[in-house]
């Protein structure tokens, strides 16, 4: 037995921390988009939602650090594997089919790194107001509302955020079905639902999510 | 019928080999893929030329030593197909095939389409021993195994180490064959023992060797000539969990009733 190498020693134990932050990062984007989907009932309730989740700095900022963790690890892990199979065939084939691979886990090393480049951006324009000045209500505090419908008015913003959900939707699409095979969660009963769960929340969070700037751009919002 | 080979020519490990174009006029549908070559060795005999070299043994679909790239499919593609029971009526008349030994940094190709597979070799010797009792056969069902579970077992086993999930694998991993070795175990009584150490031991043994890393295309299942499923893959995941979860014995003992 090789003691020296550990359980993140191997690749099947650093894909193992990719799926288990992986599950941590969809709960947070699954909520994430739930609590979003509160601009359709009005301005108050998700300036309402928004002031309530920066009340309690307690829980605020443990979860941001948690997530930071996640993403790091995700990341790391990620590159890490890659970099052992990047290796593991110098000479190409000259003719190579690939009859399984589909679309989605063929690109997650580029639908990666795009959703990060995207939550970088998504960060500077909402959160530190980077992109232009932040809005703010009367009474002084941050108007959700108004930052978000002004931000999908501008057509390039928009797009940003729209083709970048398209590739979460895509990432989800195979990592929400890897992490089940990742961590040894197989049975022949529910095989087949593994694949069909992906599916449904890949969909749920892509649509969600892209509904918004397609909604205010439609003017059903504003 | 008449067919198009561009079959890679390697003398020998160092050389940085090509393809060489042969045109063979006396196929017949009803050759193996492996009798079609030895015909075209034996006009390259004739013709005084080094014969291409290739591994085979048993002819049968067992023995997992005749393994190569065709047309880009390990094995031709023919499901459930090894390529010396690959037929040339799965091929059209006049067809062009290209033929490629298994590329991975693991199988360093030794001579035209033969690889060395060694690192699997090294990767079933660091799996080590199962215990038995020793001394007379045991009597007739004193360790009762259910069907079902005999039967998957079973289907593991099948694995003939080829190395077409390796040669498949757009990563070049070698998942499939170490999970089929460490799943059929898992599955049975007698494996249970060692269980911990066996799958920390080849997994280990796995990330020295020059494999890539598993990221669940599932080309492997497709390429695999026995049709191992990928289930074999999430069996030696949930091992490798349970082999690290906090609380295992040390060395990894574990007691079945």
């Amino acid at each position: 037995m090789d003691k020296s190498l550990g359980f993140y020693g191997s690749s099947v134990g650093k894909k193992m921390w990719m799926a288990v932050t992986g599950i941590i990062m969809f709960l947070f984007i699954f909520v994430h988009m739930i609590g979003n989907l509160q601009i359709y009932i009005g301005p108050e309730a998700l300036n309402r939602y928004g002031h309530f989740l920066h009340s309690i700095p307690e829980i605020l900022w443990p979860v941001r650090i948690i997530l930071l963790l996640c993403v790091l690890v995700h990341i790391v892990a990620a590159v890490q594997v890659w970099l052992q199979s990047y290796g593991a065939r110098p000479v190409k084939y000259k003719i190579k089919k690939d009859p399984a691979v589909d679309y989605a886990a063929r690109t997650m090393v580029w639908s990666g790194p795009i959703i990060l480049l995207f939550i970088i951006f998504h960060l500077l324009h909402l959160t530190f107001g980077s992109v232009y000045q932040l809005h703010y209500t009367a009474n002084g505090q941050i108007d959700v509302f108004r930052n978000v419908v002004s931000g999908f008015q501008h057509p390039g913003i928009a797009i940003i955020y729209i083709v970048a959900n398209l590739l979460l939707g895509f990432h989800l699409y195979h990592g929400l079905w890897s992490l089940f095979q990742t961590l040894g969660v197989s049975h022949p009963r529910f095989n087949h639902w593994r694949r069909i769960f992906a599916i449904i929340f890949a969909y749920a969070i892509a649509i969600g999510n892209i509904s918004i700037p397609v909604s205010v751009w439609a003017g059903w919002v504003h | 019928m008449k067919l198009t080979l561009h079959i890679w020519r390697q003398k020998n490990p160092q050389d940085k080999g090509r393809f060489v174009t042969y045109h063979l006029d006396d196929a017949d549908e009803d050759m193996s893929f492996l009798e079609m070559l030895d015909v075209l060795n034996q006009h390259l005999i004739e013709k005084g030329e080094e014969p291409v070299a290739f591994e085979n043994d048993c002819r049968e679909g067992i023995c997992g030593m005749c393994g190569m790239m065709i047309n880009g499919l390990a094995h031709g593609g023919m499901k459930g197909t090894t390529t010396c029971q690959l037929p040339l009526r799965h091929f059209k008349d006049g067809a062009d095939i290209t033929i490629e030994p298994w590329r991975s940094r693991a199988f360093p190709v030794m001579k035209d389409l033969i690889v060395d597979r060694s690192a699997f070799d090294r990767i079933i010797q660091a799996g080590g021993y199962i215990s038995v009792n020793t001394g007379n056969a045991p009597d007739a069902n004193t360790v009762l195994i259910s069907r079902d579970t005999a039967e998957l077992a079973m289907d593991y086993a099948e694995c003939i180490g080829c190395g077409a999930c390796v040669a498949a694998c757009p990563n070049g991993a070698s998942m499939l064959f170490m999970s089929a070795k460490i799943a059929h175990f898992s599955l049975l009584p007698q494996g249970q023992v060692e269980a911990d150490k066996r799958v920390k031991a080849m997994v280990g043994q796995m990330q020295k060797e020059a494999f890539g890393a598993c990221t669940n295309y599932t080309e492997c299942e497709v390429a695999c000539p026995k049709e191992i499923s990928i289930s074999a893959i999430a069996r030696m995941n949930h091992d490798y969990l349970k082999a690290f979860w906090p609380g295992r014995a040390v060395g990894g003992g574990k007691h079945v009733a």
